[in-house]
Parts: structure tokens; sequence; C-alpha cells
């Protein structure tokens, strides 16, 4: 209750730890800096981040001149490229098919399953990890069925979802589920497990409780791993989803992409595989946007 | 100032008959046995003794994170069961909350005790301001030197007004310099608050140099090998630490812990260690007799 004591005295000064702070008027007058030295100095401060992004392009230009000589020569050494369509003619395909209303239905449906089936995994997946992280009957009751069931790959799934779930829609999207949610309930545990209890402790003793200290300590630090989770849950959620959508889809890039291969549409093929790929990073991309907004203490 | 020198005094630490053992597969480890501490309201009062002699457990039951295996620990007459905002604790880890600004990690005691927003942000302001970390307010922790989150730990301890603040190896992890300003800032602001302050450390000078009164522990199972007054005027000055009855007093302190300290590495050092040391008490080095 003395606190709003101090509070109120801010005019007694304390010389000593006045001295420890920053010496006021060490920042120098600003004179605007011209647009060259900002230029430079954003150059220097960036400069491996643009190496990068050169040296990426550079590589993926020598991938794509790699794979056009390959096909345009037929190249047959061990692997054989007789077949195999070329840059160029999966790019006429690319340009029909999109203004095709079809293949877009395809990338549409794919990408609501994705949505569906990731969130589902994360609504579920997060709030079970915490609190089987926090109570241990929880955990002793939910992890061994976890760990019997985590090893069965998706597609070992797609005969048993079928019969679960009436329609072939419900069934691709509870597969994409499964994909997500193991590792993204896995990581949510081991990021529980990994809380420094100082923390906790020091949130106690200032008059944490129970929920404050879940919400305000176990929560936020488990953070870093629930996005891991997330990021590693939605790579498993596509390759599930793939998997899923040839066996047993009617429409999807997946199906898409096998259909290509039943009517010897060989270009449409690799067409569908760079669009699940482009897609897949896509997500990722967004999941790790996301993660950035919601830990800002962890930007350098 | 008034205010508080006319509130009844508060913060009577008191443990009596207090012993604690941990579990292991080998049967109860004693770490602390048969030990009594008081701590008078607005008192200083620090721990010192051999490392791994049980300070920490101490400090610990009382903060209330530790049951005691026999024996009590009071504040004020109250039994402490569990940790409790009335017992502001600082930790050598620093432990500050990372995904909190620093100015959020102040407000923390007060936002769990309920104090609206734009109240408890105006408190912390002001708070920072005095331990002049006002221009960090809005920095994460993990951006700051080790003595400003240190400065920031004893802040978000006292913002909610404890009665008793508890430290734990807090400048253990600080260069000197920076110790040293740490110290006159604790010394400040517990004048200030007139609160009591049970403080564990392993640097004899800084026991000296804060303290009212020091207790020297035994090596493990720890227990109360002696009480030290310490009767230097206040306000103390670094300059005080040349004085020679700051250096009877180190003396004194030290050959306590030297014996102790000895006895816990224990088996570890055989005679002709102990030959060494001797040899180096009486003023030479080893160098010299080999
Ligand atoms: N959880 C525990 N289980 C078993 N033994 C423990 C536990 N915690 C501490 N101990 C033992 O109890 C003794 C006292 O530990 P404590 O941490 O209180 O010592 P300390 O005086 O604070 O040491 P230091 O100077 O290293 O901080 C030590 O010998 C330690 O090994
Ligand atoms: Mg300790």
């Amino acid at each position: 209750m003395s606190s709003p004591a101090l509070v109120r005295h801010p005019e007694d000064s304390m010389p000593a730890i006045a001295e420890a702070g920053p010496a006021p008027g060490t920042v120098p007058p600003a004179t605007p800096p011209s647009f060259g030295t900002v230029a430079l100095r954003w150059y220097r401060l960036n400069r491996g981040g643009l190496r990068a992004i050169a040296i990426g392009i550079m590589s993926l230009l020598a991938f794509l001149l790699v794979w056009h000589l390959l096909t345009t020569y037929r190249v047959v050494f061990f692997v054989r490229f007789t077949n195999v369509p070329s840059p160029l003619a999966v790019y006429a395909s690319f340009t029909k098919a999109i203004h095709d209303p079809k293949f877009l239905l395809h990338i549409v449906l794919s990408c609501r399953r994705i949505v569906f089936g990731f969130s589902l995994a994360a609504i579920v997946g997060v709030p079970l990890g915490l609190i089987m992280g926090r109570f241990k009957l929880v955990h002793e009751i939910v992890f061994p069925v976890a760990e019997v069931l985590r090893p069965i790959p998706a597609i070992a799934w797609v005969p048993m979802a079928i019969m679960l779930w009436p329609t072939n829609e419900q069934s691709i999207v509870f597969i994409t589920f499964l994909g997500a949610f193991f590792p993204i309930l896995i990581n949510t545990l081991h990021g529980m497990s990994l809380v420094d209890p100082v923390l906790v402790r020091a949130a106690q003793c200032l008059g944490a409780r129970e929920r404050s200290i879940f919400r305000e300590v176990y929560f936020p630090a488990s953070l870093p791993h629930i996005f891991t989770g997330l990021t590693v849950g939605m790579g498993v959620a596509w390759v599930s989803l793939i998997a899923a959508e040839m066996i047993s889809g009617q429409y999807g890039i997946g199906y898409f992409t096998w259909e290509a291969y039943s009517l010897v549409q060989y270009p449409d093929i690799a067409l569908g595989m760079i669009a699940i790929g482009v897609l897949g990073l896509g997500s990722s991309l967004l999941i790790r946007g996301a993660g950035q907004l919601v830990m800002p203490w962890r930007l350098k | 100032m008034s205010e508080i020198v006319t509130k009844a005094p508060q913060g009577h630490i008191e443990v009596r008959n207090f012993s604690l053992s941990y579990d292991s597969i080998e049967g109860p480890v004693a770490a602390v046995t048969d030990t009594q501490i008081h701590v008078n309201p607005g008192e200083f009062v620090s721990i010192v003794g051999p490392s791994g002699c049980g300070k920490s457990t101490l400090l610990n039951a009382v903060a209330g994170f530790l049951k005691p295996t026999t024996g009590i620990v009071t504040v004020d007459g109250e039994r402490v069961n569990g940790p409790s905002a009335e017992r502001g604790m600082v930790f050598q880890q620093y432990s500050l909350f990372p995904w909190k600004t620093v100015r959020e990690n102040v407000e923390f005691g007060l936002k769990m005790r309920g104090m609206p927003r734009s109240q408890r942000e105006r408190a912390a302001r002001t708070l920072l301001g005095l331990a002049g970390l006002d221009a960090f307010e809005k920095h994460y922790p993990e951006k700051l030197s080790g003595g400003m989150k240190q400065r920031v730990g004893i802040v978000r301890a006292l913002a909610t007004g404890p009665k008793v603040l508890l430290l734990d190896e807090p400048f253990g992890a600080l260069d000197a310099q920076t110790r040293v300003i740490m110290q006159q800032i604790l010394t400040n602001m517990w004048q200030r608050l007139k609160i009591s302050v049970l403080f564990v450390t392993h640097d004899i000078d800084e026991a000296i140099f804060l303290s009212d009164r020091v207790y020297c522990m035994t090596a493990r199972p720890g227990s109360i090998k002696a009480e030290i007054p310490i009767p230097l005027e206040r306000p103390r000055q670094q300059s005080m630490m040349m004085s020679s009855e700051f250096l009877a007093l180190r003396r004194g302190l030290m050959s306590l812990i030297r014996e102790e300290s000895l006895k816990a590495m224990g088996g570890e050092i055989n005679d002709m260690g102990m030959q060494g040391l001797n040899i180096e008490l009486h003023g030479h080095s080893l160098a010299d007799v080999i």
C-alpha cells in the first residue's frame, strides 16, 4: 500500500539514481542527412539481405536453365527427361490455367480445406497443449493416446476418414486437421515444459494467482514454441491435404495434379506441383508474419 | 515522507526453529537446520555463507516458495504459507518478463492488484523516473544492460509497496562498477521506503557496506554461525570501505567464512592443499616456498 506514497513524492530527487541514468543532452543537434547518405547507410545495414536476395534469384534462374536444358535435349541418364515438360510448356499451361475457372476452383478449394483443417488444429491443439502442460492429470490421460496416434501418417488415415465422415469434403478436412494437429500439440507442450520456473515465482510474489500466471507467464513464454508448432503443422497440413486429395478428391490442387497425369497433360503436372509449392511457401510466410505481430519482443 | 514514517512499523520477519530438508533418493537431505533469524521493521539484514549452505533455501522459505520442514516463518506475526505481494523478491537472474516492456514489467504487480490501466501507467512512469529509467520504458528487457535489468527488477518488486524486500544475490552477475552504483540505489530506496530488507550475498564487502546486521551461516547443513552487528554510520560512503572499522569487520567475517568454506569443500582438499592455503595466509606465495 505504500507505493502510492512513493509515487506522490516525485519531487524528492535521488542523486545516486539520477547518476546512473543516461547522461542528458548527449544527443548531437540533428541536421537532416542528405538522401545519398541515407541510401548509403540503408545499403550498408541491409547488405547481407540484399546479397541473399541476389544469390537467391540467380540460383532460381540457374534451376530454370538446367531444367530447360534437360528437357529440350531430352536427357536420359538414369532418370528420363523424355516426357518431362519444359519450363516454357509449363508457363504456357500456366497462362491458360489462370483464365480457367476450374483451375482457380481447385486452388480455392484446397486453400479452404487448409484454412478449416489448420484452424481447427490450432484451436484444439494450442489450448489442449497449454492445459496438458499445466495440469498433470490431463497430460497423463491424453499423452499416451496422442503418442500412439501421432506416428500414423495422414495417408494411412484416408480409408478410416472416409468411413468416419459422411462427405468426402469432411474427410479431407479431417485428414488436414490431423496433419497439423500433432506438431501443434507437441510443440505447445514442449514450450510449456520449458517455461522458466523463476518467472513463475516472480509473478507469484507480485501477487499473481493461477489464472493470471497462466495468461501472463505460461502462455507468452510458450508462444515461440507454439509458433514453431504452427509452422511445422502448416507444412504437414499441406502434405496431408495433397495426399488426401490425390486419393479421394474430386477437386483441389492435389487432385488436379493427379488428374493431369491420368489425362497425359504433362505440363499440368509440373504446374500443379509448382502451385502446391507456392501455396505452401505463402502459408508459412503468413504464419511467420503473424508470429512477428504477436511477439514483438522477439524482433531483432 | 511523513506518510510512511507515521505508519505503524511493518515488516518484522521472524524465523524460528527453522529447518528444511529436500527429498532425494537417499532420503531427506538437510539443507538448513536449527536456524533462528529475525529482521526488525525497517532493518537491512544480510545473510552470507559458503556456497551451497542454504542461503537461497532460507530466503525462498521466507518468500513462501518452500515450506519449512520444522519451525515457523512469520511476517508481522502472520505465518507465511505461500508467496504474496507483501514480500517482494529480486532474483539474481533478473527474471523480468521478456514479453513485457520495462514499464509493463513494473506495472505487473499493480495490474494483479486490479489497479486501472491509466493509474498504474502513471505509477510505473514515476517509479521508473526515480530509478533513472524513464527513457527505457518502452524497451524490452533483452535490450537492457544487466544493471538496468536489475534496477527494473528492484523497481518492479517495490511497485506494489511490499512490507519486506527479499534479494537473492541480486548483483552477483554485475561488474564491479555497476555493483557499486546498484548498492547505492538500493540503499537509497530502502531508506526512502523504510522497508525491511533481507539480502543474500556471498560478497562480504557488500554485506558490510549495506547492512545493519549480518548473519553468517555454517557450511551445509546451514545454520547461523554468527550474528554481526554493523555499527557503521549512515549515510555510508564508498570511502568508508578503507576505514579501520570496516576492515576490522571485514577481517572478522572473512575468517568466519573461510573456516566454513574449507569445511564445505571437505574431503576435496588434501593435506598438501591445506598447507598451501596456510602458507598463503602467512603472506608468502606458494612460489616462494617451492
Ligand atoms: N531442489 C533441491 N533438491 C535437493 N537438494 C537441493 C535442492 N535445492 C538445493 N539443494 C541443496 O541444498 C543445499 C542448499 O542450497 P541453496 O541453494 O539454498 O544454497 P545457497 O547457499 O543458496 O548456495 P549458493 O551460494 O550456491 O547460491 C545445497 O547443497 C543444494 O545442493
Ligand atoms: Mg543461492
